[in-house]
């Protein structure tokens, strides 16, 4: 499950020799996240979102437990005990806003977290299952944040779960009566507003297994890095903590200074208006967007106008919407330049910087009414999109011609490698010019 | 598999996708979508407006703030309601315990009551700890109630002031080129307001309206600034404790971060990285 | 950089000049991070534990006010403070003098009626409905209502009966009914809490 050379965990006090013996917990944190890990010596800052990530989840977890505590789940009640949390009770303000710019700040990270694996090919063997199971989490993620947002009973709230579980009408024979099922009613109501609590409540703590699978794959193989070559020898290495432990600190400083600033003193700006009025079946929102990290996927979702083939535009968007998450999955099996780093792929570099333009266009054309020129625009990004991950990454990895690869994270490092040469188990290294 | 199933699925929604493209272009360059008359004339609400709560900084302005709230009882509370508001929450505006419970045992609108025994709906006067009653304005419907419209409204308190002082005619440029857009009967033209024309009258109309006690000049717009600033107050009592918070909690934290960076760069020294 | 430089401990305290376990500045850089971490996570503890506390609306309904001018003497009612029960009670001088007749010596709880009214307002007995046994809710304010041995109070969980001055008399209950604090703003307003 490790290096040769990892530390192991050896207890001086007696206390902790006799749990070590008993319940051996500090030594599997010693060696998940303590000096018992030998990471790669490289890694960039690009490496410090998974920590964050990790601390995104505990930071909601802790402030939604104690929203729960004054929340009413009750469509009649909802909305004023939002205010009532907002206005009477002790820190309920600081609190709420936590949670719900905690919901962002998680995206942000998260995004980071996922485009650091794009380019990096972090979802390339031996670290599938990692991928795999960080996909997962982000769809668990993204269920959590919706079903969150319809919590407080505003007017986004209603109408985001009113049109959202609208498109499981879609599928076809059964959509309707899925539809029906999904709200416990012909709209959303008090029932659905009840289990929408209780699901948002669970998928945390289901989420937060997923993470724990997520962390023990990736013990298995090591963490990646930014050369994307393979550790060789002790030197490439140097132990989690207190290498990574200080560094992942210094990052959780900077993220908190620009999480609180946006908490304290801009707590409202990533929400929207319509969201401070009651849920009215009534009345339609002028606009209906979801929160900014549903934008690039809902405007996928709206890319789809007219009827293609048999296919209605609306199966064929709400298609299209779950493969463009969906096809991540499939990642490691489309992508097979066996380079990881994209530091060493010139033309694979050039397609992911597209992509990030590509998906910041999206999602602003996701946060735009759906009127024109963003519609276009986003017909011709979603287009990108999908050419992206299904047609180009297939095509760029079997046609590129990858630049050299250092023989060792020591050598990038350090321009050379001696140790590498010298290391009994490895073969001398051909010099890499 | 993959490699075979995946691109064929790329190049399926890409077709898809260049569909509705093509036939939504030939739509916009054969049938673009008409102005209408809001997306000419509709005004967004005055960038310059300031208040003494905007900012890093920001604190609210209590004198501004009371004679914000008498703008509202003078003239607001007639139609709308502040229902998310308690009668104690003006302690914070300034007032006196004595002050708070005077003011809500005169309110106007009454506290409702439901006798359960008889099922007799009485009303009685209103206490501190009572909400302001909600206000219903017989036969027009329920007017919005204010105590989130600067939260509720995009531009805040800016919007609710331009709206307050943006009553006008209709401009004879908008009545030319859309004859049909001519503000209805019972309605009024104000452009801030998102489709041009509101059921609301303008409510502030004359100098001296509302009777100040501290001697500031009631104009139109000075009104209005106060009850703008007023309702950012009902929208979130709690804005100054946060700023206030806030800045403990940033300048902590920048302290903390420079510490973490040291001790960071402590831990690598002489470790190449 | 001095490494090897002897620090003080961020505690104060001298290590021995040249002592091979003297805290380094290195170390001394360290610890004050993770100190000052520490003390901000603990900072971010206090609301976590405060958000628990009664909210601004519970407190606003912590103190009432009661219009007595319709209470009859012999008369009494049940009126709500902090969502429970709170008698008042307008007494007979014959109830006084019941209550004031009692040896206070012979009482589990012993207070004299003056002790539980207010001077000059001897007739209005203002306490808890909440039986000190168990805390259910005795009888004896409403018309008709069993008001126990004594006259004044009876609770019918386990039969507690208190007097005209609500004291323990008989029954399992270990204290007489509570007073709350209470102040007369008029003749016939009473402020509760």
């Amino acid at each position: 499950m490790s290096f040769p050379w990892a530390q192991e965990y050896k207890p001086s006090h007696p206390f902790m020799q006799y749990l070590d013996e008993k319940l051996p917990l500090p030594r599997f944190v010693y060696n998940a996240v303590g000096a018992g890990y030998p990471v790669p010596r490289n890694l960039n800052y690009f490496w410090n979102f998974g920590v964050l990530a990790g601390f995104c989840l505990v930071l909601q977890i802790v402030t939604g437990i104690i929203l729960a505590m004054h929340y009413a789940g009750d469509a009649k009640l909802a909305f004023a005990s939002t205010e009532h949390i907002m206005r009477d009770v002790n820190f309920g303000w600081m609190l709420r806003y936590m949670h719900a710019n905690g919901a962002s700040a998680f995206f942000v990270v998260i995004y980071a977290h996922i485009f650091r694996g794009f380019y990096f090919s972090s979802y390339k063997a031996p670290r599938e299952m990692i991928w795999l199971i960080g996909v997962a989490i982000f769809l668990a993620m993204m269920a959590t944040a919706f079903m969150g947002y319809v919590l407080p009973w505003g007017q986004m709230s209603f109408w985001g779960a009113q049109v959202i579980t609208g498109l499981f009408s879609a599928v076809p024979l059964v959509g309707e009566s899925l539809h029906t099922w999904l709200l416990g009613g012909f709209s959303p109501d008090n029932a659905t507003l009840n289990r929408f609590f209780s699901l948002h409540f669970l998928l945390p703590f289901v989420i937060a297994a997923l993470i724990i699978l997520h962390i023990w794959a990736l013990h298995i193989p090591g963490s990646s890095n930014p050369t994307g070559v393979d550790v060789k020898t002790e030197s490439d290495t140097v132990p989690f903590h207190p290498y990574y432990t200080a560094k992942d600190g210094f990052g959780l400083g900077v993220f908190l200074i620009i999480y609180t600033s946006v908490v304290f003193f801009a707590p409202d700006q990533l929400g929207h208006p319509d969201n401070y009025i009651p849920a009215n079946p009534l009345q339609t929102p002028a606009h209906i967007v979801p929160e900014w990290y549903f934008w690039p996927f809902y405007a996928i979702l709206r890319a789809f106008t007219f009827d293609f083939l048999f296919i209605p535009a609306k199966l064929m968007g709400v298609l299209a919407m779950f493969s463009a998450i969906l096809c991540w999955f499939f990642l490691p099996w489309l992508d097979t330049s066996p380079v990881r780093s994209g530091h060493y792929r010139p033309l694979f570099r050039k397609f992911f910087w597209a992509l990030v333009v590509d998906a910041a266009i999206l999602g602003y054309c996701g946060g735009s009414p759906a009127e024109e020129p963003f519609v276009m625009i986003s017909q011709l990004a979603a287009m990108y999109y999908f050419l992206h991950f299904l047609v180009i990454l297939p095509i760029v990895s079997s046609i590129e011609k990858p630049e050299p690869l250092p023989f060792s994270i020591t050598e990038a490092v350090l321009g050379k490698d001696d140790k590498a040469v010298l290391t009994p188990h490895h073969a001398p290294a051909p010099s890499a010019a | 598999m993959v490699r075979i199933f995946g691109p064929l699925v790329g190049l399926f929604f890409a077709a898809a996708l260049f569909w509705c493209f093509g036939n939504g272009a030939v739509q916009y360059l054969t049938a673009p979508a008409a102005k209408t008359a809001e997306s000419l004339f509709h005004k967004h609400p005055h960038e310059d407006f300031k208040l003494a709560s905007d900012g890093v900084f920001g604190r609210f302005d209590r004198a501004q703030l009371q004679r914000g709230f008498a703008v509202y009882q003078q003239v607001c509370s007639n139609c709308h309601g502040l229902k998310y508001v308690s009668f104690r929450d003006l302690k914070d505006l300034g007032y006196s315990d004595p002050e708070v419970k005077a003011i809500a045992k005169q309110w106007a609108n009454k506290a409702p009551t439901l006798d359960e025994k008889t099922g007799d709906k009485a009303t009685r006067d209103n206490l501190p700890a009572d909400h302001f009653p909600a206000v219903y304005y017989a036969g027009q419907g329920n007017p919005p109630d204010l105590s989130l419209i600067t939260k509720a409204r995009h531009g805040g308190a800016a919007y609710v002031y331009s709206l307050l002082t943006g009553y006008s005619d209709q401009p004879a440029k908008l009545l030319k080129r859309f004859p049909d857009a001519k503000t209805p009967n019972g309605l009024y033209y104000n452009p801030y307001f998102a489709n041009l024309n509101l059921a609301m009258p303008a409510p502030l109309t004359s100098d001296g309206q509302v009777t100040y006690s501290d001697g500031t000049k009631a104009t139109v717009p000075q009104m209005a600034k106060d009850v703008s600033a007023f309702l950012t107050w009902t929208a979130e009592p709690k804005l100054e404790k946060r700023k206030q918070v806030g800045l403990a909690v940033v300048l902590y934290l920048l302290a903390a971060t420079a510490l973490a960076y040291m001790a960071y760069r402590n831990v690598w020294a002489g470790k190449k990285h | 950089m001095a490494e090897e430089a002897i620090m003080q401990t961020p505690t104060g305290m001298q290590t021995p000049t040249g002592a091979e376990d003297g805290v380094r500045r290195r170390d001394f850089i360290n610890i004050a991070a993770v100190s000052f971490a520490g003390v901000g996570g603990l900072a971010v503890v206090w609301p976590l534990i405060r958000q628990m506390a009664p909210s601004a609306d519970v407190l606003a309904e912590a103190s009432v006010e009661l219009d007595i001018s319709k209470i009859a003497p012999g008369q009494a009612i049940i009126a709500v403070f902090r969502k429970q029960p709170l008698f008042v009670r307008n007494l007979t001088p014959k109830e006084i003098a019941e209550a004031d007749k009692v040896p206070v010596s012979s009482l589990r709880d012993p207070e004299t009626l003056e002790q539980r009214t207010k001077p000059g307002k001897a007739n209005w007995l203002i306490t808890m409905g909440v039986c000190t046994h168990l805390g259910c809710v005795p009888l004896g304010t409403g018309d008709g209502e069993p008001k126990g041995e004594f006259g004044g109070y009876f609770c019918p969980c386990h039969g507690s009966q208190y007097d005209t001055a609500a004291r323990i008399r008989k029954g399992p209950a270990p204290k007489n009914l509570a007073v709350p604090p209470y102040s007369f703003t008029s003749d016939t307003i009473v402020k509760v809490g």
